[in-house]
């Protein structure tokens, strides 16, 4: 297929200089003739622009409030005096506006003289873009001349030597180059501050600012700091709102401007941020933020603008690769035989051990369409229900516990909801690392007035930060979540703040009264619980009265809510909170688990759980199974098949003997690493389908290339159950896209798959499940994206669930009766350590640790108290030994106050670390979800990596080893 | 350079300044003037002091403190003179004062003698336009400046 001719050229959306009002009542006037009719309230700017004017300026732009500063966007209007900027005056009725005049021309032409005057000349041609808005804006007004000179006093010429031999160049800076990603070229900045109010307004970062005055006014990052030292984030907010070459992607000035563009969606977090992939002769320039995009409104972080280049990374492998065995160096083959390789051996496995001796794991990292393949490839080819995906290890509780009490597994909400939010509540998330185009939204809100509650052990960003402040931080020990959310019930249902219109309406009345009784307990005080949760008392009734009186309440919670033992628990404890407050079913509140990877949503709504069919349906369901054998003419198996670690163990004891791994690196996200390898180390055939040989490919019998999301068509689902299309801009670097290489093995074990692209999938999935019944991508096309469920009731999706009422039919609370994790500090291991995320790196780091996003984050680091640290002469920086019951890994120590005495944490970002070599296999009583949030360890000072770290590195180096390459370099 | 806030006599200081002043409205610029009135000057670690306590960015901070020039990053000399040099003064002269007070004191605006009795800053209206050429010496307006103002200028710096 010619990419090219799908869209043969670069997306330009209009800016409309200054944000939409959102004002009922309106207003028309007249622009140059033409009769235009917004919102009250809207710029004369924006109106014009609707209207088909485009009046020149530079200091606006519409992700940011007017600021009236450039002076170019000038406007006469009928009846007034002087010639307003048409940024900051309001549209008024009948008003008559000039945006051509003599007059006009003749002030705009000085004015961009004067910004000429102290711009460089000749840079366009060296380093900058010739394309940017000042070069557009210095054409339109028809500069001929310069009557002041353009001998600044802030740049140098092109040959690096400044006008008058340097003695001019007085107030010149040097071009920062230190972020990886763009560069800053002082001399070319105009000093507008749509950059420092980007970063104000949009990111919420405030890193920016302006600094001296006058002459000497200059934007610089934190306090005349480098980039990369600054409070800077890197989300690229400051060099899309630059209108000159300032600020600029390193990739546009070295390669030029993009040719063609693409929106798609990112495929890092569950934000789910559009994007335009802007591309020039087959390769990525850049990522830009989609302004329509419906969950990032134009704005992105460091992991979506700027770190894709892990798909061009040389690490890539791109051919398909067997081995006979894993201590064998591996073979490069073709993909016919490795898929004929592949499909023999199931076969055999089968024959040998029986049908349910193998099974799959799809990827919440790969599109809803592959996602389905593999589940069906499962169920149709196998025939067994062996199907599984790594949401099994994050959020796998939600669905449960949203399923019991609201009748259905996803969040309640959008993202645009927080708008509407008077308090927010965090639970077990950072989500300025881990969901940071969320946390700037959030933050915007909290700019605006809203409060914020946050429960975690370590004092996060969101805590504290510039312009955040939490009204309650209750910093609880690991693993106490229930206490704290049982007790914040007490407060609620003791002081009589629940909502008993709601409750009586939407709930089951007697359920609530039991649940009532159970949570007013005095063993469920904050007083009493205060001992094992360590929180103080009044910080929870304080954020319990806030939280049920304070307005619109809205719960944002994370993998500190679910990586528990109790994890289930806990999500029921958070919808029994919502309920009883009235806090569901309109804007601004509601139930909204943050998720972690880019599709975990839709890779649970596709039916990859052992005991669920797409849309969450049970595998007992006759009706259901009976949908799909009809459709596929088979008869399925009406038994719930293996979990994750039920396959491990099925292998360990010797019946499960064959796996396809699609986009997952258990061995490294998974529990008690020493178990999952020696589960994978008992199986006869491991296919690890992945870009890079990962951590599991180790233990492979089978390597098959993937695809990025650059290189194919299909659809992600993000937190807020949105259907974002995902669309290819290149080619599939290995030659199949994922869903074809699925299709082709399918195809091998002799199943009669045709598709020929991924809408056809789609179409089979709406076909067969309910809530996807309206779905499709020509729907996707025309309207962007729908949020399930989108069917007849739905055609356009369904932004907030429950509004009229639970999906279950009566909202139903369950009693939350907290039970200690069996993991325990003790004498040997006196510390918890729980686990968390860094905003430049990216679960296991197999994307952005290859990419500069390293610059930020090199190594993980162990948090430890000062207090701790000192204890046992443990100083920053120090190799510390971190050894649970399970096993033991070094890393360096960080001493920080962040987290309390008593709890250490880390990241997981890095395989040298083996985090996971230390988390025990506790997990969710309901979902198997491991504890990774909760473990007892001791901290020693150390002298480096272990011997498992040792051996590890060494056997991985030994199983990477590839035969053609070995033959090549001898 | 280490930009976290350190636990030093400066960090203590501006932190007992910040504390009188946290709960005005705008605490921001009397806080800055509170530090420079206590330093003398605004030492960039204050200003961390100060961004952390205000909850604010070190941007923001370093934004605002650049922005006037009042607020210094050294410390003055013992005596701090400005001589007006805006539109009403440069009509009377105030070119060639400027000149004859850089020459006595041998240094120029922005500079601070190295014995350290003085620091010569150029000042934009002192409001004093009636009284043109007019300086401000130690915060005291002085009007109608001629030789003679200066000469007793320079001898009462130089003391």
């Amino acid at each position: 297929m010619n990419i090219k001719a799908d869209f043969p050229t670069l997306i330009q959306e209009t800016d409309y200089g200054t944000p939409e009002s959102t004002a009922e009542k309106q207003v028309t006037l007249t622009v140059d003739g033409r009769s235009v009719t917004v919102p009250e309230g809207t710029s004369i700017m924006r109106a014009a622009m609707e209207g088909g004017v485009e009046i020149p300026k530079l200091c606006a732009t519409d992700m940011l409030d007017s600021f009236g500063s450039c002076r170019i966007c000038l406007v006469e209007i009928e009846g007034r005096n002087g010639t307003p900027a048409s940024c900051t005056t309001p549209v008024g009725e009948g008003m008559i506006v000039h945006t051509q005049t003599d007059r006009l021309d003749a002030i705009r032409r000085g004015v961009m003289e004067l910004y000429v005057s102290d711009h460089p000349t000749g840079w366009n041609e060296k380093a900058g873009t010739g394309a940017s808005e000042f070069d557009a804006v210095a054409k339109s007004v028809g500069l001929a001349e310069n009557r002041y000179g353009v001998e600044g006093r802030n740049h140098v010429h092109e040959d690096g030597v400044a006008p008058g031999h340097g003695s001019l160049a007085v107030d010149y800076i040097a071009r920062d180059e230190s972020n990886p990603y763009f560069s800053y070229d002082p001399a070319q900045c105009i000093v507008c501050s749509r950059c420092v109010r980007a970063c104000e307004e949009v990111q919420g970062t405030f890193a920016l600012t302006i600094e001296g005055r006058g002459f000497e006014s200059r934007m610089v990052a934190g306090m005349h700091e480098d980039f990369i030292t600054s409070e800077c984030v890197s989300c690229g907010a400051c060099v899309q709102a630059c209108p000159t070459d300032a600020l600029r992607e390193k990739t546009v000035l070295e390669k030029g401007m993009p040719e063609r563009s693409a929106v798609t969606t990112c495929a890092y977090c569950g934000v789910g941020c559009s994007f335009k992939a802007e591309v020039k002769d087959d390769e990525v320039i850049r990522m830009m933020p989609y302004k329509d995009g419906k969950a990032n409104h134009g704005h992105s972080c460091v992991k979506g603008r700027f770190a894709y280049g892990y798909a061009t990374h040389k690490d890539r492998i791109l051919s398909p690769m067997i081995r006979e065995k894993i201590t064998d160096p591996w073979r490069e083959v073709s993909w016919e035989e490795a898929i004929a390789y592949t499909a023999n051996e199931f076969r055999r496995i089968q024959y040998q051990y029986g049908r349910a001796a193998v099974g799959g794991i799809t990827s919440s990292r790969c599109t809803n369409e592959e996602t389905y393949l593999v589940q069906k490839l499962v169920r149709q080819g196998f025939l067994n229900n062996n199907v599984d995906t790594c949401a099994r290890v994050c959020h796998s509780p939600t669905g449960y516990g949203l399923g019991q009490t609201y009748g259905t597994s996803a969040g309640t909400q959008d993202f645009d909801s927080v708008e509407f939010t008077d308090v927010a509540v965090i639970i077990g998330a950072n989500p300025a690392s881990a969901h940071p185009v969320f946390a700037s939204r959030l933050k915007k809100r909290l700019r605006q007035g809203a409060k914020l509650i946050v429960l975690d052990p370590r004092r996060t960003e969101m805590v504290k930060s510039a312009h955040v402040e939490a009204a309650y931080h209750l910093p609880l020990k690991p693993g106490t979540n229930v206490a704290v959310l049982t007790s914040l019930a007490h407060v609620i249902v003791t002081e009589g703040l629940f909502d008993e219109a709601f409750i009586r309406e939407r709930c089951d009345w007697a359920e609530f009264q039991d649940w009532a009784s159970f949570v007013a307990m005095p063993e469920n005080s904050p007083e009493a619980v205060s001992k094992l949760t360590g929180v103080d008392p009044e910080l929870v009734r304080g954020a319990a009265r806030l939280y049920a009186k304070g307005g619109n309440g809205a719960i944002y919670y994370g993998l500190g809510v679910t990586e528990h033992s109790q994890g289930s628990t806990t999500v029921m404890a958070i919808a029994n909170l919502a309920m009883a407050t009235g806090n569901i079913g309109r804007p601004g509140v509601g139930v909204n688990p943050l998720r972690g990877q880019n599709n975990v949503q839709g890779s649970c709504d596709m039916g990859s759980f052992p005991h669920e069919l797409p849309g969450y349906r049970h595998i007992s369901g006759e009706a259901v199974r009976d949908i799909y054998e009809s459709l596929w003419g088979v008869k399925l198996d009406d038994e719930p098949g293996l979990r994750i670690p039920n396959m491990l163990d099925a292998a360990v004891d010797g019946s499960f003997k064959g796996i396809y791994i699609q986009g997952e690196d258990i061995l490294q996200s998974d529990p008690d690493t020493k178990h999952v390898a020696s589960g994978l180390a008992a199986m006869e055939c491991v296919v690890v389908h992945d870009l890079f040989l990962n951590e599991t490919a180790n233990y492979a019998h089978v390597f098959l290339p993937g695809s990025t999301f650059l290189e194919k068509d299909g659809t992600f689902t993000n937190a807020e159950r949105r259907i974002n299309m995902v669309r290819k801009v290149v080619e599939p670097k290995a030659r199949y896209a994922d869903w074809e290489a699925t299709q082709e093995l399918a195809r091998a074990i002799g199943l009669d798959w045709n598709y020929t692209h991924p809408s056809q999938i789609m179409d089979e999935i709406a076909k067969t499940t309910p809530s996807f019944a309206g779905v499709s991508f020509d729907l996707l096309d025309r309207v962007g994206s729908v949020q399930w469920p989108c069917n007849e009731k739905a055609p356009l999706g369904t932004p907030i669930m429950h509004v009229d009422g639970f999906v279950r039919g009566k909202g139903k609370f369950i009693r939350t009766e907290y039970v200690a994790t069996d993991e325990r500090t003790g004498p040997r291991y006196p510390l918890l350590l729980t686990t968390g995320r860094i905003l430049s790196q990216y679960n296991v780091g197999a994307q952005t640790r290859r990419t500069e996003n390293s610059m930020w984050h090199s190594e993980d680091r162990l948090e430890i108290h000062p207090h701790d640290a000192e204890n046992r002469g443990i100083r920053d920086g120090d190799w510390v030994r971190l050894a649970s019951r399970s096993g033991e890994t070094t890393l360096r120590a960080l001493i920080t106050d962040r987290v309390s005495p008593g709890v250490v944490y880390t990241t997981f970002h890095h395989p040298d670390t083996q985090a996971n070599v230390i988390t025990t296999d506790f997990s969710d009583w309901a979902t198997n979800c491991p504890e990774y949030k909760v473990t007892a360890v001791q901290v020693a000072p150390s002298n480096g990596p272990t011997e498992w770290q040792k051996d590890y590195n060494e056997q991985a180096r030994q199983s990477r080893r590839i035969k053609s390459h070995l033959e090549a370099a001898e | 350079m280490s930009l976290q806030p350190a636990s030093t006599e400066i960090a203590a200081r501006t932190a007992a300044v910040i504390s009188t002043m946290k709960d005005l409205e705008g605490p921001l610029l009397p806080i800055l003037h509170g530090v420079q009135e206590e330093f003398g000057y605004v030492p960039q670690e204050a200003l961390l002091v100060i961004a952390d306590a205000l909850n604010l960015s070190r941007a923001e901070v370093h934004g605002v403190a650049t922005f006037y020039h009042d607020y210094r990053k050294q410390p003055a000399g013992r005596h701090v003179l400005k001589l007006c040099q805006a539109e009403a003064c440069q009509s009377m002269g105030s070119d060639a004062i400027a000149a004859k007070v850089k020459q006595a004191l041998g240094i120029g605006f922005h500079e601070t003698a190295r014995d350290n009795s003085v620091t010569l800053e150029p000042v934009y209206c002192l409001g004093l336009c009636a009284c043109a050429p007019s300086a401000m010496l130690d915060g005291q307006v002085i009007g109608r400046l001629d030789d003679e103002a200066i000469d007793e200028i320079v001898a009462e710096v130089r003391r």
